[in-house]
């Protein structure tokens, strides 16, 4: 993980040991010793608010106590009853359909306006671009408020839209649109982030590549689908990976709407969702912790596949 | 390596970088990219492409326009004008006066949390990253490889999936309920470290550090005068990415605080809007609710406004590895 920043630089061998170099070993301890004092800062909270969190979690996880007989060691028991746990199972498949459904979502709208972003200049794409990424800065819980407001058949413009056309106002409350009504609330808040860091990966793409293609006698289209995105294949595993992350630990949207859609959102819709009512409305620590470190595991499980099956197009080794 | 020269190239003013990619011309290739697209069906699919955006400017922009016309209705303007314009009665500054007496201006204080919470955590976050990321780039420390993996790994980690484990240790040692169990836990951030790291490696030369040493100063000193003006780009980047994170954090603050003079206005709000569909007509503050969300955001959408110079190079650091 050396880095080599000019082509001054002396051969690999004697730069991973600074020995020879810096002119003995004490000075390569100090050295030393100076790389711990910077990072140990963050470690410290690395280790109060990660590590330690975590395998207090774990530890707690292993016990069930109950009214009756206190607090028992159960090993691996929270574990069985998570995993076939039709809540926590259902909540699982469900945050999973997000991820199939949502993803794609906001990276088809992130790409598509970042390519055609790309090719333009005026005054009215940077005015769009600035429009598309401003729900970006409003906090996830203002956003799915807003979005409640406007769902909301008192408050909502969905009688006047639909009305204007004769049609019916659809519930987007109801139990089985609250889903699109979800996805459509994360695409409109996460789809221009995403198109803010894909469009600065094509802007850092050399031009002169797509000089040589259209000499070639490609179009627009086949610039863009063979020469740009295969191009900033990194920054795409990035925003997938985040997206993903992001996904699986659906929390804050559906919490709000739950506010308005009792009915078509309970209170185990999503993993997490499940975690805080077992902690917060049933005081079931334990099993809570099992729920939490089990969706954590999951996650970090599920990432760490994407990254690995992606890593050629990442460029991550 | 192609990675990261890749991120260099997006970020202005980067001593390391190479120069910007020039075209077969000579040109620098922002100047290349306003005349690109020359040929058949220029102009129609430039209307095309404009087309489409303001359709995406229109679908983004509709809700906020909503909340701005909302924040200056009353509770009766809202239930009957129409979403997308204003009532016939002109009601912010009222609202906003409703604001200062409501629970006796509770409002105000969430806010005022709000960005406590937000600039503690996002300054001190910044500066853990910032040390960490200079230590983990320029000091061959022995553990430096298998401590760093672990911190990458981390990012992989959900945070929500802390939440609970967090508050069991945090009500431990009674830390739950006071502004430190959100500040504390917003310190973590191993994709500030990360993103700190690779940037430090490509931005700040070895040579001029030895340079720096050979020339008589300390460790400390290099870091402060040769290092740190080098990492500026990187710093604001992820001083803004953990502000905004610590601002928009939601189940954290909701699991920690139950007090409701800490909440941050995020829960303050959802709680009153909680309060307004269940409750009867005393407890709807639907004005409150809109004109609220509204002031809330401002702040940061003012000031992305205004840093759009940084943000749109600046969060590229992160997009890419």
């Amino acid at each position: 993980m050396t880095t080599h920043t000019t082509a001054a630089a002396p051969p690999v061998a004697t730069r991973r040991r600074r020995a020879p170099r810096a002119g003995g070993s004490t000075l390569l301890r100090r050295r030393q010793r100076w790389g711990w004092l910077f990072v140990t800062p963050f470690l410290i909270v690395f280790a109060t608010f990660l590590v330690f969190p975590l395998v207090y979690a774990f530890g707690m996880s292993l016990f069930t106590s109950t009214l009756a007989t206190g607090t028992d060691f159960t090993g691996v028991g929270n574990y069985v009853k998570a995993f076939s746990d039709p809540l926590f199972l259902e909540g699982m498949l469900r945050v999973l359909a997000f991820a199939v459904v949502m993803i794609p979502a906001q990276l088809i709208v992130a790409l598509a306006a970042a390519l055609v972003l790309d090719t333009l200049a005026t005054r009215l794409s940077k005015l769009s671009r600035l429009f598309i990424f401003v729900p970006y800065a409003i906090p996830g819980v203002i956003g799915a408020l807003m979005w409640s407001f406007l769902y909301s058949p008192r408050f909502g413009p969905g009688a006047t839209i639909f009305g204007a056309f004769g049609l019916e106002t659809p519930d987007f409350l109801a139990a089985d649109s609250i889903f699109g009504s979800l996805v459509n609330i994360v695409t409109w808040q996460w789809a221009g982030y995403y198109m803010v860091v894909i469009y600065a990966a094509l802007r850092s793409i050399d031009p002169s590549i797509y000089e040589a293609a259209r000499i070639d006698g490609a179009n627009g289209w086949q610039t863009a689908m063979r020469i740009k995105v295969p191009m900033i294949g990194s920054s795409m595993v990035m925003v997938i990976m985040f997206a993903l992350i992001g996904t699986l630990q659906f929390f804050t949207e559906p919490v709000v709407l739950r506010n308005v859609a009792q009915g078509a959102i309970d209170a185990a819709y999503t993993p997490n969702m499940y975690a805080y009512s077992l902690a917060f409305s049933y005081s079931q620590f334990n099993y809570a912790s099992a729920i939490a470190f089990s969706l954590g595991a999951l996650v970090f499980a599920g990432s760490f596949l994407f990254l690995f099956l992606t890593r050629k197009q990442s460029g991550l080794k | 390596m192609s990675i990261f020269t890749q991120r260099t190239n997006t970020s202005a003013g980067d001593p390391a970088s190479t120069d910007p990619p020039t075209t077969a011309t000579g040109l620098p290739s922002h100047v290349d990219r306003s005349v690109r697209g020359h040929g058949r069906g220029r102009g129609t699919r430039r209307i095309g492409a404009h087309v489409f955006l303001m359709i995406l400017a229109i679908y983004f922009i509709v809700p906020i326009w909503w909340l701005v016309v909302a924040a200056t209705k009353d509770t009766a303007g809202l239930f009957s004008s129409p979403a997308f314009w204003f009532a016939d009665t002109f009601a912010l500054f009222s609202n906003i006066a409703e604001l200062f007496t409501h629970q006796g201006g509770i409002y105000w204080r969430w806010l005022g949390n709000s960005f406590l919470y937000a600039f503690a955590g996002g300054i001190g976050a910044t500066v853990l990253a910032v040390l960490a990321g200079y230590g983990f780039a320029k000091y061959d420390f022995r553990g430096r490889g298998a401590v760093f993996t672990m911190v990458l790994g981390s990012v992989m980690v959900p945070m929500t999936a802390l939440v609970i484990p967090t508050f069991m240790l945090l009500s431990q040692y009674g830390v739950i309920n006071t502004p430190w169990a959100v500040i504390l836990p917003s310190l973590l951030s191993p994709f500030g470290v990360y993103l700190m790291r690779v940037y430090t490696q490509d931005a700040v030369p070895d040579e001029m550090l030895e340079a720096a040493r050979i020339d008589g100063a300390g460790e400390i000193r290099t870091f402060f005068q040769v290092a740190l003006p080098l990492l500026r780009p990187a710093i604001v980047t992820v001083l803004l990415l953990s502000v905004v994170g610590t601002w928009n954090n939601f189940f954290l603050p909701l699991a920690v605080l139950t007090d409701p003079q800490l909440l941050p206005v995020t829960v303050g709000l959802n709680r009153w809007t909680a309060l307004s569909n269940a409750g009867a007509g005393g407890e709807q503050v639907w004005n409150l609710i809109t004109s609220g969300a509204f002031i809330s955001v401002l702040p940061l959408v003012l000031s992305f406004l205004f840093l759009q110079r940084y943000w749109q190079g600046g969060l590229s650091v992160g997009s890419i590895k």
